[in-house]
């Protein structure tokens, strides 16, 4: 370990390491920024939903795009696995089915970042209990 | 490297250690490592959460996910569920008493709602071993900032502005005594962390060594920038064998990145910090009798002035600070003193930690901005009274301070309010009673401790105390007279008034203050012979009820002495001469014949 001699070393090592708590920094205030969860049941994870979740987590942080990326139990569309529901802020979550590592960049890129509604949109037809109480 | 997705956060402070959360996490690892999912899900041991109540603590981050009282068994469940399927274990997530509902979010627990970290903002997590995750969250910048573009006095100006005051019970503002440090001319001076924490049921300065280490090092670093010493003391109790272990470990960490040593950021600063056992007496809290047990000497109080920022170990300059006061100086130097001054009242700046005890639903570690109210701390945070019982008093400040009751539940707690109540923050414990504790007995419990712990060198305190816990034990055991009462004030004034320290300075609180708001509960160990909570033995009498008493004699077979007799079908008799207030036969009984009063 070379040691730190100015402010500047100090900040330089804090940038290289920060990616280390940004998770825990951000699961403190989820609000504010990009959720994605994807379903992690076991045909979730059959179709690929492990890839399609590391791909989402890595890619967004390489694209510089604040988000937290959790997993979720079986969303229940097993016939479009793998399933992914993002919610920006501020608006209503939209769950996207088939999500491979295409259709995960198209919503990274499109949705995500443009704000422009891609297929394969998946219609939410329930409520949740959480969001029913609240 | 690629980044984890998640991360699972077990708590390792001691209270949870020793319900087996080192197991927990081993196990966690090991069950992940089964899976495959080593570069996926990382367990991370962190200091505390504060809900010890409920402890083993697991947090899964990102989704906030906390689970109580978690087992080393529970670990396989955790990681084939929650980790791998992305389902939450319920029967682990913490449950509501008030409306008997799982949360899950940890954000959704009253507990946490109304709390803002700040000595505790690492606590619970960061990895308190691994300097890179502290230098990830703003660790270090503080000093490197003051270091570089600041001279000490424009440091000690920061400090002053942010309103600080000391968080080890006199509330002294810390900006002051540094000031005062900085203008006592000497070749040498020393700054030193006071980790002598004392008060029963007080764990805030442990929890901050053991959770966030480096913040205080830190601290203490810029502490010796701004007064001019360039050599750090922790005088630390030998019985927190973890927080020593964290310390060493983080003093270790920090020489190696070079930001403890010599020539500190480049700059012509060094500065370097070195361990001093105590053997865990109260009085070597007050920090003329810390800087004598330092030196060696017995742990005994010295008059003063000269003050320790005059003449303090081995006759230098020596600024003494407490943990909590330490672990808030990087933050207000990194987000500014307008923003710490911004919290709290207007003389009591910032936030204060609380070791929340007694009978609460949720004992644990809060911190809290100043001027919050008792009812928020004790009914919001605490959850309220165990067992549905009435709320009666409250004890701050430990064996120094007071109770406050019913009438103080809505006084802004800080500084001044609080000893303006007959009370004193103190470190930051909190005791909370219930209709069940007799006031006189709690007295009693502090003159106990208190008499134990005087050092004998003033006679005040050392007969005094001794005097004052000897009429309180004549009182619970029915031996009281009238006069009693004012015996007990007038030598508590006088113990006040001619002690050396503030040990004995303070010791009477607790009996002045449980007169002033209890003193029917006094009259009636006195005057009626009657302890009112049903708490002093000596004072209570078991009888049996005729009308009720079937003569089953399932009382005499349960009486360890023999003390009831009285034939089968028979009405039987308790004799109270030999009867030693067990309260086994009341137990037994089936038939609510056996009262108590």
């Amino acid at each position: 370990m070379s040691k730190v001699k100015t402010l500047d070393d100090l900040r330089k090592l804090r940038d290289e390491l920060k990616s280390k708590t940004t998770l825990r920094d951000r699961s403190e205030n989820p609000e504010g920024i990009v959720q994605v969860k994807v379903a992690m049941a076991t045909c979730c994870i059959a179709s690929g939903s492990r890839e399609t979740m590391n791909y989402l987590a890595d890619e967004l942080e390489k694209r510089n795009i604040e988000a937290v990326v959790t997993q979720t139990g079986c969303m229940g569309y097993c016939y479009a696995e793998p399933t992914v529901e993002v919610k920006m802020p501020g608006k209503e979550p939209i769950v996207f089915g088939y999500v491979n590592e295409k259709k995960a960049d198209e919503i990274i890129e499109k949705y995500i970042r443009g704000g422009e509604l891609v297929e394969g949109i998946i219609p939410m037809n329930y409520q949740s209990i959480d969001e029913d109480k609240k | 490297m690629s980044d984890f997705k998640i991360h699972l956060l077990v708590c390792g402070g001691t209270g949870c250690k020793a319900s087996e959360s080192a197991r927990v996490a081993e196990n966690l690892k090991n069950e992940i490592a089964g899976q495959g999912l080593d570069d996926f899900a990382q367990v991370i041991t962190t200091g505390c959460f504060g809900f010890c109540e409920k402890g083993p603590i697991v947090k899964i981050i990102p989704d906030n996910t906390f689970y109580t009282q978690v087992s080393p068994a529970d670990a396989k469940e955790i990681v084939d569920e929650h980790i791998v399927k992305g389902r939450k274990v319920e029967r682990l997530l913490y449950l509501n008493p008030e409306n008997n509902e799982r949360v899950s979010d940890s954000k959704g627990m009253n507990f946490y709602k109304k709390q803002l970290r700040i000595a505790l903002r690492n606590c619970g997590i960061i990895d308190p071993e691994n300097i890179d995750e502290y230098i990830a969250r703003e660790g270090y910048e503080a000093l490197g900032k003051v270091l570089s573009t600041m001279t000490p006095e424009e440091a000690i100006a920061v400090v002053k502005a942010s309103g600080l005051r000391g968080r080890g019970g006199a509330g002294f503002p810390t900006g002051l005594k540094w000031e005062l440090t900085r203008q006592t001319k000497s070749d040498i001076k020393y700054v030193v962390c006071n980790a002598d924490e004392g008060d029963p049921g007080a764990f805030m300065d442990r929890s901050i060594l053991e959770g966030d280490p480096h913040s205080v090092i830190e601290a203490m670093a810029i502490n010796g920038y701004c007064t001019g010493a360039s050599e750090g003391l922790v005088y630390i109790r030998a019985e927190y064998p973890l927080a020593i272990e964290r310390l060493k470990t983080a003093i270790r960490q920090a020489r190696e990145y070079g930001l403890l040593g010599k020539n500190i950021f480049g700059t012509n600063f060094s500065f370097d910090i070195t361990l001093r056992y105590g053997a865990g007496a109260f009085v070597c809290g007050e920090e003329t009798a810390l800087i004598h047990s330092m030196e060696g000497l017995r742990g005994e109080p010295t008059l003063k002035p000269p003050f320790p920022s005059v003449e303090g170990y081995l006759k230098k300059p020596t600024n003494v600070n407490n943990i909590e006061t330490y672990a808030n100086i990087p933050v207000i130097f990194n987000k500014g003193p307008e923003w710490f001054a911004s919290i709290g009242t207007e003389k009591s700046k910032g936030t204060k930690v609380f070791a929340l005890a007694g009978k609460v639903n949720n004992v644990g570690l809060i911190e809290v901005p100043m001027g919050i109210t008792l009812r928020e701390v004790i009914f919001e945070i605490g959850g309220g009274i165990k067992n549905g019982k009435k709320f009666k008093a409250v004890q701050t400040g430990g064996p120094s301070g007071g109770c406050l009751t019913e009438k103080h539940l809505d006084t802004p707690i800080d500084y001044d309010n609080l000893i303006a109540a007959g009370s004193m923050m103190g470190s930051g414990g909190m005791v909370v009673m219930d209709e069940d504790d007799c006031m006189v007995d709690v007295a009693k419990y502090f003159l106990d401790f208190t008499v134990e712990e005087s050092c004998g060198k003033c006679n005040p305190c050392r007969i005094g105390n001794k005097r004052l816990y000897e009429l309180l034990d004549k009182i619970t055991k029915g031996n009281g007279v009238k006069e009693d009462v004012d015996r007990l004030i007038n030598l508590s004034n006088v113990i006040k008034d001619t002690s050396l320290c503030m040990l004995g300075g303070s010791s009477p609180n607790p009996v002045l203050a449980t007169i002033e708001h209890f003193r029917d509960e006094y009259e009636a160990h006195i005057i009626d012979k009657r302890c009112p909570a049903g708490v002093c033995k000596a004072l209570m009498v078991y009888s049996i009820v005729e009308e009720n008493c079937v003569g089953c004699t399932a009382c005499a077979r349960a009486c360890p002495v023999g003390a009831i007799t009285g034939e089968r079908k028979q009405i039987h008799i308790i004799d109270q001469a030999l009867c030693i207030k067990c309260g086994a036969c009341m137990d037994r009984c089936k038939f609510n014949a056996v009262i108590v009063k």
